[in-house]
């Protein structure tokens, strides 16, 4: 009895010895991602959120080749032309959401999953779309690996929504667009908060923070727009 | 001797055709400021050859017809291999500055797209070296190959696709190595593997790797990874790749502007990409207004409700969204301009029935013409001009454009637009806003500056500007704003939760109401830009928001040194969007190119240099250095100001390009004949020939506007015409001052004759990219205006060389 488990054990060894790095890598973004929030002159992250992106794995959402490159604070390409947001950008998105254990998220792009797992942990139930099959597919076999229950995903059309699910508490749309869907804003509830990132790909400049006010008026603020305070430097 | 002749000019027309085709082929799998890269590239390859003809010349001598034909062969196998392994590369700008590695990879492509012109210059350069009592008919071969290549090569991408232009292309070398005779014992080889490359194109092996492997990253690719999307049609000619998507179950929604209070959803649309990127669309529309009353509620509908029925034109119209525009608010009529025919025909023929026979509206006029020309021919009666969004918003955000000239949107061409108007008309611009403030900061200080040359004492009642979250329309009234239509921009704004930017009598506590951006900034930058501290507020601004004119025709360049550390910083805190990286591209392509003539054109001549006896001629090294400079400024500076001209990036680069070589081909076979000619013996024929460029280049300076001013409405083949014989005597007079210090070199010391070469090959690599550069920084004049110092220079030292 005892060989095989020895066996086991030896076998098991890199692999644990490699998860225990990752463990570390990880709490090494944390620290990095907090650091850049006071650099960057963004409020600072809550715990919540920080504890978040503290217990996703996100080496288990990246393609294979860039395993090595998963917990750097960057972007990756994950295939299809589509791209894992910056660490630090996917904390500023959780929390510009104001995440509540009762909320119920939508997400238009569900992409490689890192946010919605973020997302899982904080909030109720997602529910995420994906126009890209291939994505959709490999997107939803991933998260119910990894045990994230309270994730629904599906594939098609973010741009009405996911009507039976509606109301949003928030809504989270990691695809640029033309123009904010009015479907969307209909189904953001009074006082929700939706975020879209702006920019190309693996160059996320601004997130447009748009908030719906209890009596439907809409506001938007660019978040990270003007970082350079004040724009007119010295000669 | 005529087999040479022959197969000299196939192998100079296969090479000038490749320079521009892959210009083109890197303008739709990358973007296109990786175009200059080519030119840098080319000359690298001449340079390089010329080096290894100088170490290698006794070896290669007694068997130049086989070293001949097997670098035509080489040239021909290369074109394609080489432009297949480029494709594998796995570079991505957008990576750049993230990963270090892709520096490495521009490095791969730059070396691999390197050794086709390798080996065509090998052809050219032992011809020149092994046959040099016919030095002066290779010559004309050479040149006039050159210049029919050009030609052939933008006949054959109106004809048929890239990848086929291609392999017709790579065809003319293999001729050219197949006619020239070589020695018995390589004869049988050589035609083995002459046979079997042609049997493998006959064929169409090597084609199959040909596909052009566009960046995953560009909108087509993107567009086309949506569940259940398609290509419904695609066509090519040199002004673009045009490539229709469908979308049936992720439908495309193109409504930039569009406000959050609407109620409308934009119909039913298709997706149209130029060279696989700037998406516009084509809106389905059933005749019925209502179906389309999302026009109403985006930004670029604000002069439409200043003006009654008014008489519109369109620049750049593209597929015909600005048209549906106008129609839907009541234009009276509608001129509408579109450079691109193929963009046109969409809407007039393979969509007509989609896009509701838009154009064959009465009220709708449309003509293919490019909007400077048009504007220059036309003096209108427009109440209104539109000029919508010309570029797609991803393409803009990531700063891809920096390099890209543009003669829209100058001060001068906001003069001409302006000079248009009818009393009272308007002038309406709509762009992406980029942010921190940059587009539009960058459009005001350039509406300011054009009113102030037209005379308008008080710029800033004849302006406004309003915005949404991503995009802002700035309205010039050729005229004061009333207080009526001050009352209704605001109420527009108000009504679509639109936040006005600027107008007259605006207060800083007006702006910033619903898409917030913490400061009223654009506001602010508007009321510094007509305060008296404009200059002093543009010096300070971290990004480069100068007017752009004529002469520096770079709208969408914003990058500052000064500005490179802080973005850098904060590259990890999600702000890798400021930087703008084309512009870095550009200065890490010079780097590699210097950094690559230094190591295949300078180093081997440096290891090899005791095979030369020691002569007198290294101080010749500044003169040949300073000619190398001066000739690709000048080159480089005509390329880009003949694109307003001649209105296409291609069309430019192929005449300039083949006008240049072949006029100073000419120049420079009869320097000796000029030379032998002067009238005045004690002058130096290089002083003679330096003070001709420098009183004709000052000349161009003055009148080449005016002269563009007159001529802008011609035909394209008048236009092309016109173009060379203002080339004409310039480049006569450039291709002297070479050959001539050349001969006198030779006499003189005759081992320093490589190393002139390769100098003179090394500053042509590097200055073809630093012309770039200084242009952004600086100006076309100045590139111009330094490289006649260089040019005085060069005179000067050979004239002091002459009295030692």
């Amino acid at each position: 009895m005892r060989a095989p488990l020895l066996v086991m054990i030896v076998l098991a060894a890199p692999a644990l010895a490699q998860d225990a790095d990752f463990d570390e890598l990880r709490a090494a973004l944390v620290d990095e991602v907090r650091m850049y929030a006071s650099y960057a002159g963004d409020e600072p992250f809550s715990d919540a959120v920080l504890g978040a992106i503290g217990r996703v794995e996100r080496h288990r959402f990246v393609p294979e080749g860039q395993v090595r490159y998963a917990y750097e604070n960057r972007p990756l390409p994950i295939g299809h032309g589509q791209t894992i947001s910056q660490p630090y950008i996917v904390a500023l998105m959780t929390e510009l959401l104001e995440p509540d254990p009762g909320d119920v998220v939508l997400e238009v792009g569900t992409g490689s999953g890192y946010q919605a797992a973020v997302l899982a942990g904080l909030v109720k139930h997602v529910y995420s779309v994906e126009i890209i099959e291939a994505l959709a597919t490999s997107v939803r076999d991933r998260l119910q690996r990894l045990g994230y229950d309270n994730v629904t995903t599906k594939l098609g059309d973010g741009y009405y929504g996911w009507e039976e699910h509606a109301p949003f508490d928030s809504i989270i749309v990691t695809a640029a667009a033309s123009h904010v869907p009015p479907p969307l804003i209909e189904q953001l509830k009074p006082g929700g908060r939706m975020v879209i990132p702006v920019g190309g790909l693996f160059m996320t400049q601004l997130l447009l923070l748009l908030e719906k006010g209890n009596d439907g008026e809409i506001i938007t603020r660019q978040i990270g727009a003007v970082r350079f305070v004040p724009l007119t430097g010295e000669h | 001797m005529r087999r040479l002749l022959l197969a000299t000019w196939l192998v100079s027309a296969a090479a000038i055709g490749y320079e521009i085709l892959l210009m083109r082929v890197l303008s739709i799998v990358q973007w296109h400021h990786f175009a200059y890269m080519i030119i840098s590239l080319a000359l690298l390859g001449y340079g390089a050859s010329g080096t290894f003809i100088a170490v290698l010349r006794s070896r290669l001598e007694p068997r130049f017809e086989s070293a001949f034909a097997a670098s035509a062969l080489l040239f021909s196998v290369a074109m394609i291999v080489c432009f297949i392994a480029a494709q594998r590369v796995p570079f991505n700008a957008l990576e750049i500055v993230w990963d270090r590695g892709q520096f490495l990879n521009l490095a791969a492509v730059f070396l691999v797209l390197f050794l086709p012109f390798f080996f065509a210059a090998c052809c050219i350069g032992l011809a020149f070296t092994c046959r040099s009592d016919a030095v002066s008919r290779i010559y004309f071969f050479d040149l006039f190959g050159a210049g029919f290549g050009a030609v052939l090569v933008i006949a054959l991408l109106f004809a048929v696709s890239p990848q086929t232009a291609l392999v017709l292309l790579a065809l003319l070398p293999l001729g050219g190595s197949a006619l020239v005779a070589a020695t018995q014992s390589a004869r049988l080889r050589l035609g083995l593997a002459q046979l079997m490359w042609l049997a493998l194109l006959a064929a169409g092996i090597p084609q199959k790797g040909l596909d052009l492997r566009i960046s995953e990253y560009k909108g087509l690719s993107q567009a086309l990874q949506v569940v259940d999307s398609r290509i419904l049609s695609q066509s090519s000619s040199p002004l673009g790749l045009i490539t229709v998507v469908d979308s049936p179950t992720v439908p495309v929604r193109h409504a930039p502007g569009l406000s959050f209070g609407t109620r409308h959803i934009p119909p039913e649309q298709l997706a149209v990409f130029t060279d696989a990127d700037g998406m516009s669309a084509i809106t389905r529309f059933d005749g019925d207004p209502g179906s389309v009353a999302y026009l109403g509620d985006v930004t670029a509908a604000l002069p439409f409700r200043l003006l009654e029925e008014p008489v519109v034109l369109i620049l750049g119209a593209g597929t015909g969204n600005d048209v549906l525009l106008s129609l839907y608010h009541g234009a009276s009529r509608v001129d509408a301009v579109e450079l691109n025919p193929q963009m046109t025909e969409l809407v007039t023929g393979t969509y007509a029935d989609f896009a509701g026979h838009l154009y064959d509206d009465p009220r709708v006029r449309v003509f293919t013409d490019e909007a400077r020309g048009f504007v220059a021919r036309n003096r209108g009666d427009y109440d209104l001009i539109q000029i919508g969004l010309l570029d797609s918003f991803g393409a803009s955000g990531a700063g891809v454009q920096a390099l890209n000239e543009s003669y829209i949107y100058t001060v001068e061409a906001l003069r001409e637009y302006l000079a248009d108007l009818e009393p009272g008309g308007l002038l309406a611009i709509t762009r992406w806003i980029k942010l921190p403030p940059r587009d539009s900061v960058k459009l005001i200080a350039t509406a300011i500056e054009a009113l102030r040359q037209s005379g308008v004492s008080e710029p800033g009642r004849r302006i406004a500007m309003i915005r949404s979250w991503n995009t802002s329309t700035l309205l010039v009234k050729n005229g004061d704003f009333t207080p009526g239509e001050i009352e209704g921009i605001r109420e527009f704004a108000r009504t679509r939760s639109f936040d006005t930017a600027y107008f007259p009598g605006m207060r800083a506590d007006e702006a910033d109401r619903f898409n917030r951006l913490g400061e009223p900034y654009i506001h602010d930058a508007a009321v510094a830009l007509l305060g008296d501290g404009a200059a002093d507020f543009l010096a300070r601004y971290k990004f480069h928001v100068e007017p752009a004119t004529d002469d520096r025709p770079y709208f969408f360049h914003f990058f500052r040194w000064k500005t490179l550390p802080e973005v850098m910083a904060l590259r990890k805190a999600g702000g890798a969007g400021l930087i703008e990286w084309g512009y870095l591209v550009l200065v890490a392509t010079l780097v590699q190119a210097a950094a690559l003539g230094l190591v295949l054109i300078l180093l081997p001549l440096w290891l090899v240099r005791h095979a030369w006896p020691a002569g007198t001629g290294r101080r010749f090294g500044v003169y040949f250095l300073l000619l190398g400079l001066a000739f690709l400024f000048v080159e480089m500076a005509f390329i880009q100001k003949f694109i307003l001209f001649l209105s296409n990036p291609l069309y430019s680069v192929a005449v300039v390009l083949s006008g240049f070589l072949v006029f100073a081909g000419l120049g420079s076979a009869s320097s000796e004949r000029f030379a032998e000619r002067l009238p005045w013996p004690g002058v130096s024929p290089v002083t003679i020939a330096v003070a001709g460029i420098v009183a004709l280049s000052l000349a161009y300076l003055l009148v080449l506007p005016a002269v563009f001013g007159r001529f802008i409405g011609l035909s394209d083949p008048a236009k092309i015409v016109t173009s060379l014989v203002l080339i004409a005597p310039l480049a006569f007079f450039m291709g002297m001052p070479f050959p001539l210090g050349l001969k006198r070199l030779s006499a003189s010391a005759p081992g320093f004759v490589p190393w002139a070469w390769g100098i003179n090959g090394f500053a042509s690599v590097v200055s073809a990219v630093l012309a770039t550069l200084l242009a952004i920084e600086f100006g076309f004049q100045v590139v111009i205006v330094l490289a006649l110092v260089f040019y005085a220079l060069a005179a000067w030292d050979e004239a002091i060389s002459r009295g030692r």
